[in-house]
């Protein structure tokens, strides 16, 4: 038996069985390998509904269902950790006829994607403002936290985000939304990120003042209100100090 | 040669595969709960909530790190990115066992996240071991590895499954992990007999048993097929087949793996108590 002939049928319900397996009768085994392409799909079906709840809930479970099997037949997972499993989801669908009318569903995987990875990205401890005066404050140079991650879409994903999570969310308005994911403790919170918070999260490179990343948010929306861009930031565990070589 | 005594911490109690939704019940009242196994793959992550919960867990437990994507039994070579994953976590968190699987599951870059069977030839055994020697001398520490649920043989085999296990722990020095419930679905469908399977192992290679759930399937000729599902009880055969094994090999550490429509916790503890009910006679 060669692992490839054996990794090719059970990727594809319709090839050939590969020869040389067999029942206690020496029979071919037919239906028992059946079972390993099953426990394939069923695995990587509920990996892909564990990962990404809100484009289930979009699609329903019949065709999620429908659209896990087309996806894990044709990208199975490359690495051994599935809690990343689906990252090549949003240029799939993009590509994906089907679903050709619904265009911000790409972006919702991707959303979901950057859940995940703050959801398991590496503790750090969040920048803490509280009574420091602002002078000092706008000389600190801070990072982007490894749990904060931020999502650009056209489209209102922050909105749909909310409306198929929580119960007294509104109806989203289409309008390009941009999402900033930070991790306070362990859970990751989907915060509306303002036009030019981009611009001020990209700035932070742990070289740069934070009065400095502000002139780069208004430089990028000058209409900007500042004030609650900066609590976003300073009270969400968005930012943190980068470690030195030796600390 | 794997010395029981000195290479694996685990208890000679049970233990229960463990599931973040049982995580403030075995804080509060763990009950039958001696120690408990966890997925390597699932503790791979840069940090949160599943490395903080495992800090606190091994606190309080014996823990087995139990590894589910090695692919032992692959043509290819061991993925040394893998293997490095693997070592970290098992630096950090210093586990009383560490174990992995007569099988295989990647092929290239794909990762096909099941265990899948090979062929008892001298040349997979060959590979096989090699594999086991590079696992053993990266993480420095001796490994247990499981025999497989099957559900179907290869023609070329010239070697039985307890035969080809044997060999590998002679040559290897690994220990064996002991699926009473894998050696009753494979022996339902490879007609074997699961009692001559027990009695020929090498028990006392064995540092660790499993206890899991099947399903019931036939397959087109109307022959039982068992599904390795572990999404229910073990089953009274199982538990015969297990209680035969303690009274010949010892009391072992024991797992009820649950790993499929996981119950609450009240389900799993009173699995791993029936289980220390059948290891207790022994231990004394």
């Amino acid at each position: 038996m060669l692992q490839s002939d054996f990794t090719a049928a059970i990727l594809d319900p319709t090839a050939p069985i590969p020869s040389g397996m067999v029942d206690p009768k020496g029979r071919p085994a037919g239906k028992r390998f059946n079972v390993y392409r099953n426990n394939l799909a069923a695995s990587l079906t509920d990996a892909l509904e564990t990962g990404f709840p809100v484009l289930l809930k979009l699609l329903g479970e019949k065709s999620f269902k429908t659209l896990a099997l087309i996806f894990s037949r044709t990208h199975p997972p490359t690495s051994r950790a599935l809690s990343q499993y689906g990252a090549a989801m949003p240029a799939f669908l993009e590509e994906f006829q089907p679903l050709a009318a619904y265009p911000y569903l790409a972006d919702i995987a991707r959303l979901e994607l950057a859940i995940r990875r703050s959801y398991h990205a590496a503790d750090a401890d969040p920048l803490n403002a509280a009574g420091m005066d602002p002078d000092t404050l706008m000389e600190l140079t801070p990072v982007l936290a490894p749990a904060t991650q931020i999502v650009t879409s056209p489209y209102p994903i922050h909105g749909i985000w909310r409306r198929n999570t929580q119960t007294d969310a509104p109806k989203p308005q289409p309008t390009a939304e941009t999402v900033m994911i930070t991790r306070p403790e362990f859970d990751p919170i989907p915060h509306l990120l303002p036009a030019g918070g981009t611009a001020f999260a990209r700035a932070l490179d742990g070289r740069t003042t934070i009065a400095l990343a502000l002139e780069r948010s208004i430089e990028a929306e000058p209409g900007i209100d500042l004030a609650p861009l900066l609590t976003l930031f300073l009270t969400s565990g968005a930012l943190t100090f980068q470690k030195g070589p030796d600390q | 040669m794997y010395d029981l005594a000195q290479d694996n911490r685990l208890p000679q109690l049970a233990g229960i595969g463990y599931k973040p939704q049982h995580f403030q019940s075995l804080i509060s009242a763990p009950g039958a709960v001696s120690w408990l196994e966890i997925h390597a793959e699932n503790y791979m992550g840069g940090g949160g909530r599943p490395l903080a919960q495992l800090r606190a867990l091994a606190d309080r437990f014996p823990i087995s790190v139990h590894g589910v994507g090695l692919s032992i039994g692959g043509e290819g070579p061991l993925d040394p990115d893998h293997l490095a994953r693997l070592k970290h976590l098992c630096d950090w968190l210093n586990p009383a066992s560490f174990s992995e699987h007569l099988a295989w599951s990647t092929h290239g870059d794909t990762y096909l996240n099941d265990l899948l069977p090979l062929p008892y030839t001298e040349a997979t055994l060959a590979r096989v071991c090699a594999h086991i020697d590079e696992v053993q001398e990266v993480l420095g520490r001796p490994m247990l590895l499981e025999n497989p649920s099957t559900y179907l043989a290869f023609a070329e085999s010239t070697m039985d499954e307890v035969t080809f296990l044997s060999e590998i722990a002679k040559r290897t020095g690994c220990g064996l992990l002991l699926d009473v419930n894998n050696v009753f679905v494979s022996a339902t469908n490879q007609s074997w007999d699961p009692v001559a399977y027990i009695d020929a192992f090498p028990l006392a290679q064995v540092g660790e048993i499993h206890l899991g759930g099947h399903d019931e399937d036939e397959d087109e000729h109307g022959a039982p097929l068992l599904i390795d599902s572990h999404g229910r009880e073990v089953v009274d055969p199982v538990w015969a087949l297990y209680t035969h094994t303690i009274a010949r090999g010892g009391a072992k550490p024991t797992l009820i793996e649950w790993d499929n429509n996981v119950p609450d916790f009240p389900v799993l503890e009173a699995e791993a108590a029936r289980a220390d009910m059948i290891l207790q006679p022994a231990l004394v």
